[in-house]
C-alpha cells in the first residue's frame, strides 16, 4: 500500500506536468475547493485557535480577490479544544460528512498524531501542520502528512552546535515543558551536544502549573552557566523575570515560539532579557526593523482587514499567514487538476519558494524524501532591547 | 410535571411494573432495541460508527456513574480519571501484549476495579461534598499523572500510545469501523442488562435505602459499607470499560486525551441524562456531551463548557429528572401511565 | 541553606496566595455552609475586571478597590439568582449547580477577554529587597503576605467580634431558628457571597502579576486553596489561612527535593485532601459540622 502510494505520488509529479483534464477529487468541483483546519478555540490551549481564523481570513480575501481559478474556497474551522479524540472526530466528520479536499495548518502535535495514521489511510493530504515535531517530516511511511514548521528538533540542534564551538565547557541548565513540545526539544538538543555531562539540571514544569519559581531556583543552585529556557511563552517570560530577580546572570538560550518582544520579553522585564540567544526564520511584525518591509506591511493590512483575532505578538499569527500564502500557491498550481494526489505532488515539490514572512535568505523547499518545508533559521541576540540577527542563516535536517 | 424545588433529582425512585403484561412490552422493547443497535452495523457508515461507538463508550460510563450518583448519592467529579485508566489498560495490552482489542475491556475493567478498590477504601468515608472535593483533586492531578516520566515506559509518556486494531476476520466480512461498532455494542448491550439487574434487585433496594437515609438502613440490616463500596466498584469497573472502548474506537491514547473535563463531561452526562434512569439517562446524556459541542460551534465557537454549565443548572432548576424525565413526561402525557 | 530559604521565601509567597483564597471558601462556608467550587473562576474574572480598568487607565490601588465592589455586588446577584433556588437541595444537586457555575464562569471570561495570557502590574512596587547576601524576596512577595495577614486578621475579627459575622455564622446554622431571632436570612447568605467574591478578588490581583493573566489562571490556587483550607480547617479563618501557608510551603519543598515533585504536585495536594478528610475531617482548627438525621 505504501509502495503504491508513492508510486502514485511520483506519477502524480510527472503527469502534473501534463496538461489534464478536470480532474477532481471529493471537495473540489467547478466552483469550489473545501478544506479544513483544526484547531482548539475551547480550553486552554485556544489562544492557539487564531490560527483557523487566520487561514479562514486569508482565503476570504483570495475570494474577495476573485479565488483561485475562478473557484471560491470554503475554508471550514472546527474545534477540538486540544483533546486528541475530539481531532480525530473533527478529522472524520470534515474527511467524510463534509468531504473535504484535504486539512490544513491543524495545530498541536498530539492531536495530529491523533488523525494521521486515518489521514494516511484514507490518503487525504494532511497539509502544512501548524506543529515543529521532529516526527511528521516522514514521507516514506506518512505520504500524506506535511508540517510547515521547522522542526523544534533542528533548532534545539542549532543551540547545542552554537555552545559547542563557542562555550565547550558549559554548564547547562535546562527549563522544560513537560509535553511533547518540551521533550522534542531537550532530546535533540542533548544528543547534538558533544559532551553529554554538560547538562547539569534538568527540570520540567507542567502546564497547569502556576508558577515556575521553584525549577528555577533549582536550576540556579545546580551551578549551570547556561541556560536553556524550554518553554511556551506564558513561562517563558516567568522564566526571565525570576532569572533576573533571583539574580541568575548567565548565558540564556531561548527557544524561538517564545521570543515574540511583546508579548514575552516585554512583561519580563528587557532588562532581564538583554543578552538573550534565540533563533528566527519570520519576520516580526512587531519588530520596528521590518516597519518597511512589504511582507510585514502586507500582513498589517490583513490583519486590520480579514484578522482581527490576530495578535501581533503570536509568532502562530505570523507563521499561519505564511503557511496559507504557499496552501494559496499549491492550490494555484493545481489548477484544474483538483486531486488530492495532485496537490500533495505538488506541495512536495517546491523549490525555492518564497513564501512571506520568512526571513531573507530562507524559503520554501520540499522534495519527495523531504517534507520539511522551512529548514533555515537565523541566530539573534536580544541587545539593547531589540532583537538582532548576527551569524549567517544555518541550514539544518 | 414535578420541578426541580419540590422533588429534588435523587429523591426519585424507579420501580418497575410488575404487571406481567408490562414486562412482557418491556422485555419486547429492549430486544427490539438491542436488535437495532446490533444491527445499525450493517446500516452506518464510517464517521456515524465512530460517533456512535463513541457515544455508547461514554454511555457505559455514564451507566456505572449513574449507579454511583443517582441510586448511591455519592457525588464524584474524578471518574476521567478511571476513564484513563481503562483507555491506558487497553492501550498497553495491545501495545505491550499484542492483546486483539475485543478482549482489552475485560482486562481494562479488572484493572480499573483493583484501582478503583484501592482509592475506593480511602474515599468512600467521605460524605457529599467531601467527597466531590475529594474526586475533584483527582481529576486535576490525573493529565499530570499521565505525562510523567516515571510511568512513561508504558504510557507513552507525553507522546501518548497508539492502538493497533486489526479488523474482525475477513470471513465476517466487517471493515475496521464495523469491528470496532460490534464490540463496542455487545459491551453495551452487557452492561444495560447488568446495570438493570442490578438496579432493580436487591442491590438497588440497597442503593437507594443507604442513599435516603443510612442509619436507617443500617438499622434494617442493610450492610451501607458494603452497599457503598458496590456502587462504587460498579461505577469504576464501567467507566474503565468505557475508557478501554473508547481508545480503541480513536485507536491512540494520550494525557491530553483526559484532561480534568473530562470528569466534568462524565458528571455531566448523568446530570443531564437524569440521574435515576438506569439506561435512557446514560444514552441521552452521553449524546448530549458527545453531539452538543458540534451544535454549539455552529453559534458559538468554543462555547461548549458554557452551553454544559447552562444546561446542567437549568437541568436541576427545572427538571432534575434530566432528558430521561421529560421522555417519562411526554409518555405520561402520551400513554398516560406512570413509569420509568 | 541558601537553597532552602529561597524555596521558603517561595512557598510562603504561594502559600499567602492560597490562604487569601483559602480565607473567601471559608467565609462561604461559614455563611452558606456550601463549599464553592467556583471560587477560583470567581476570583479569575475579578482579576480581569481589574486588568479593564488597569486597560482604561485607572490605577492600580483604585482599580482594586473598584473591583472588590464590582465583584461584591456581582456575587451578590449571583447568589440570589443562581445559588439561592438551591439553598435547601441535596448534595448532589448543590455539586452539580456548583459545577454548572464553574464551567460558565470560565467559559464567559475566556469568551470576554480571550484566552491569551496577559499581563498584569503589581500592586506593590517592582523591585525586590535584600535579606542576605544572596538572598532577596520581591517586593510584591512582602506585599502580598502582608495582605494575606491584614485580610486574616479583618476575617477572624469580623466573625469572631461583630454582630454582623455572628449573625451570617447563626443563619449559616440554622435558617429558622436565626429567622426567629431576627436575623435577615436572605441578606446573609447574599453577603457571605459578596465577601468572598471580594476577598477572592484580593487573591486574583495577588497572583496574576506572577503567574500572568489567563482565564485559566484559577485551577491550580484553588485545588491547592481547598487542600489548605479542609487541613486548617474550613470553619476558622485563622486554620485555613495557615492551612493555605502550609500547602505552599510543602507544594515548595516537594517540588524541590522531591524525585518527581513537581510533576505530582497536584497528586500531592489530592492526598493531603484525602488524608485530612479521613484522619480529622475538621482539620487542623476547625469545628465539625454534625448534621441531623
Amino acid at each position: 500500500m505504501l509502495k503504491t502510494t508513492i508510486a502514485t505520488v511520483l506519477g502524480g509529479l510527472l503527469a502534473s506536468g501534463a496538461a489534464m483534464a478536470d480532474n477532481y477529487d471529493e471537495g473540489a468541483t467547478d466552483d469550489e475547493i473545501k478544506f479544513g483546519v483544526i484547531v482548539p478555540l475551547s480550553g486552554p490551549a485556544s489562544a492557539y485557535g487564531s490560527v483557523g481564523h487566520c487561514f479562514e481570513g486569508y482565503f476570504n480575501a483570495v475570494n474577495d480577490k476573485g479565488g483561485i481559478n475562478g473557484r471560491t474556497i470554503n475554508v471550514l474551522v472546527q474545534d477540538d479544544g486540544y483533546n486528541p479524540a475530539k481531532t480525530l472526530e473533527q478529522a472524520r466528520r470534515l474527511v467524510e460528512r463534509e468531504g473535504v479536499l484535504f486539512l490544513a495548518g491543524d495545530l498541536g502535535t498530539p492531536t495530529n498524531s491523533a488523525i494521521h495514521r486515518y489521514m494516511n489511510q484514507r490518503e487525504v493530504p494532511q497539509l502544512f501542520i501548524t506543529t515543529g515535531a521532529s516526527k511528521w517530516d516522514d514521507p516514506e511511511n506518512y505520504p500524506w502528512t506535511m508540517p510547515y514548521l521547522p522542526s523544534y528538533a533542528a533548532e534545539a540542534r542549532i543551540y547545542a552546535k552554537h555552545i559547542n564551538e563557542a562555550i565547550p565547557d558549559a554548564k547547562i541548565g535546562i527549563l522544560y515543558q513537560n509535553d511533547d513540545f518540551g521533550r522534542d526539544y531537550k532530546d535533540a538538543f542533548i544528543d547534538q551536544l558533544e559532551d553529554k555531562g554538560m547538562v547539569v539540571s534538568e527540570v520540567s514544569y507542567d502546564v497547569t502549573g502556576a508558577t515556575i519559581d521553584s525549577q528555577m531556583s533549582t536550576l540556579k543552585d545546580s551551578g549551570a552557566t547556561v541556560f536553556f529556557n524550554i518553554a511556551s511563552p506564558k513561562f517563558a517570560a516567568q522564566a526571565i523575570r525570576r532569572a533576573g530577580e533571583i539574580g541568575w546572570d548567565v548565558t540564556q538560550f531561548l527557544v524561538s515560539v517564545s521570543n515574540a518582544k511583546s508579548a514575552v520579553l516585554d512583561p519580563a522585564g528587557l532588562e532581564n532579557a538583554e543578552g538573550i540567544i534565540s533563533t528566527q526564520y519570520l519576520k516580526a511584525p512587531s519588530d520596528p526593523a521590518y516597519a518597511n518591509d512589504p511582507d510585514v506591511k502586507a500582513w498589517h493590512e490583513f490583519k486590520a482587514n480579514y484578522f482581527e483575532k490576530g495578535s501581533e505578538g503570536n509568532w502562530w499569527d505570523w507563521a499561519c499567514y505564511s503557511s496559507a500564502f504557499t496552501l494559496e500557491h499549491v492550490l494555484n498550481e493545481a489548477g484544474d487538476n483538483l486531486t488530492r494526489e495532485n496537490i500533495m505532488a505538488i506541495a512536495s515539490n517546491l523549490d525555492g519558494f518564497e513564501a512571506p514572512m520568512l526571513l531573507p535568505g530562507i524559503s520554501v523547499n520540499t522534495s519527495a524524501d523531504d517534507f520539511s518545508p522551512i529548514e533555515a533559521m537565523s541566530l539573534m541576540k536580544f541587545e539593547d532591547g531589540n532583537w538582532t540577527l548576527f551569524g549567517d542563516v544555518i541550514a539544518v535536517d | 410535571m414535578t420541578t426541580g424545588l419540590n422533588e429534588p433529582a435523587n429523591r426519585v425512585h424507579e420501580m418497575p411494573d410488575f404487571r406481567p403484561s408490562a414486562r412482557f412490552w418491556a422485555r419486547l422493547g429492549y430486544g427490539a432495541a438491542a436488535i437495532l443497535f446490533l444491527a445499525a452495523t450493517g446500516t452506518l457508515q464510517g464517521y456515524e460508527l465512530f460517533l456512535a461507538s463513541s457515544i455508547l463508550s461514554y454511555a457505559i460510563a455514564a451507566m456505572g456513574l449513574n449507579v454511583l450518583m443517582g441510586y448511591n448519592g455519592q457525588i464524584s467529579l474524578g471518574h476521567g480519571a478511571f476513564f484513563a485508566i481503562g483507555a491506558y489498560s487497553a492501550a498497553i495490552c495491545i501495545d505491550q501484549f499484542g492483546m486483539s482489542f475485543a478482549f482489552t475491556p475485560i482486562v481494562a475493567g479488572i484493572v480499573g476495579m483493583a484501582a478503583g478498590w484501592i482509592i475506593g477504601k480511602p474515599a468512600l468515608r467521605l460524605e457529599g461534598v467531601y467527597l466531590a472535593l475529594a474526586t475533584f483533586g483527582l481529576a486535576i492531578a490525573t493529565p499530570t499523572i499521565l505525562r510523567s516520566d516515571l510511568f512513561a515506559q508504558w504510557t507513552g509518556g507525553v507522546q501518548g500510545l497508539f492502538l493497533l486494531i486489526n479488523p474482525a476476520p475477513k470471513w465476517t466480512g466487517l471493515d475496521l469501523d464495523q469491528s470496532i461498532y460490534l464490540t463496542v455494542v455487545v459491551y453495551f448491550l452487557a452492561f444495560a442488562y447488568v446495570t438493570l439487574r442490578l438496579v432493580r434487585g436487591l442491590n438497588g433496594y440497597a442503593w437507594l435505602a443507604t442513599r435516603d437515609n443510612p442509619i436507617a438502613a443500617r438499622a434494617m440490616g442493610f450492610d451501607v459499607t458494603k452497599a457503598k463500596t458496590r456502587a462504587f466498584v460498579y461505577s469504576v469497573l464501567a467507566c474503565s470499560v468505557g475508557g478501554a472502548l473508547q481508545a480503541v474506537a480513536v485507536q491512540f491514547v494520550a494525557p491530553d486525551s483526559f484532561p480534568f473535563f473530562l470528569s466534568i463531561s462524565l458528571f455531566t452526562a448523568v446530570v443531564v441524562g437524569g440521574l435515576c434512569s438506569p439506561l435512557l439517562g446514560p444514552i441521552l446524556g452521553s449524546a448530549f456531551i458527545v453531539l452538543v459541542p458540534n451544535v454549539t460551534e455552529e453559534v458559538w465557537q468554543g462555547g461548549s463548557w458554557a452551553v454544559y454549565g447552562a444546561v446542567v443548572i437549568l437541568v436541576m432548576a427545572i427538571q432534575p429528572k434530566g432528558l430521561a424525565g421529560m421522555f417519562a413526561w411526554l409518555k405520561f402525557k402520551v400513554a398516560g401511565q406512570s413509569g420509568s | 541553606m541558601t537553597f532552602f530559604l529561597e524555596q521558603l521565601i517561595i512557598g510562603l509567597s504561594s502559600g499567602g496566595i492560597y490562604a487569601i483564597m483559602a480565607l473567601a471558601l471559608v467565609v462561604i462556608y461559614k455563611s452558606t455552609g456550601h463549599v464553592n467550587l467556583a471560587q477560583g473562576e470567581l476570583a479569575v474574572f475579578s482579576t480581569f475586571i481589574a486588568w479593564t480598568l488597569v486597560q482604561m487607565g485607572v490605577p492600580i490601588w483604585p482599580a482594586i478597590l473598584l473591583t472588590m465592589i464590582v465583584s461584591f455586588i456581582g456575587a451578590v446577584i449571583l447568589e440570589r439568582v443562581v445559588i439561592r433556588p438551591f439553598d435547601e437541595a441535596d448534595d448532589l444537586v448543590i455539586v452539580a449547580v456548583f459545577v454548572g457555575l464553574f464551567l460558565g464562569i470560565h467559559s464567559l471570561a475566556g469568551a470576554i477577554w480571550n484566552y491569551e495570557v496577559k499581563p498584569f502590574p503589581s500592586a506593590f512596587s517592582d523591585g525586590s529587597v535584600q535579606i542576605v547576601s544572596d538572598l532577596s524576596i520581591r517586593a510584591h512577595t512582602l506585599g502580598s503576605l502582608l495582605t494575606t495577614c491584614v485580610v486574616l486578621a479583618a476575617t477572624w475579627f469580623f466573625f469572631r467580634y461583630t454582630r454582623l459575622g455572628l449573625a451570617l455564622r447563626a443563619s449559616a446554622d440554622n435558617h429558622e431558628s436565626s429567622r426567629l431571632v431576627g436575623i435577615n436570612v436572605s441578606f446573609m447568605l447574599a453577603l457571605g457571597w459578596g465577601l468572598a467574591a471580594a476577598i477572592g478578588a484580593i487573591a486574583g490581583v495577588m497572583i496574576a502579576p506572577v503567574t500572568f493573566l489567563d482565564p485559566s489562571m484559577g485551577l491550580a490556587p484553588l485545588i491547592f486553596a481547598l487542600a489548605g483550607a479542609l487541613l486548617g480547617g474550613i470553619t476558622s479563618p485563622f486554620g485555613a489561612a495557615l492551612g493555605g501557608l502550609i500547602v505552599g510551603v510543602l507544594e515548595a519543598m516537594i517540588s524541590a527535593y522531591v524525585p518527581y515533585g513537581i510533576e505530582f504536585r497536584e497528586l500531592i495536594a489530592l492526598l493531603l485532601i484525602l488524608s485530612v478528610l479521613l484522619v480529622k475531617p475538621a482539620g487542623l482548627f476547625g469545628e465539625l459540622v454534625t448534621r441531623r438525621v
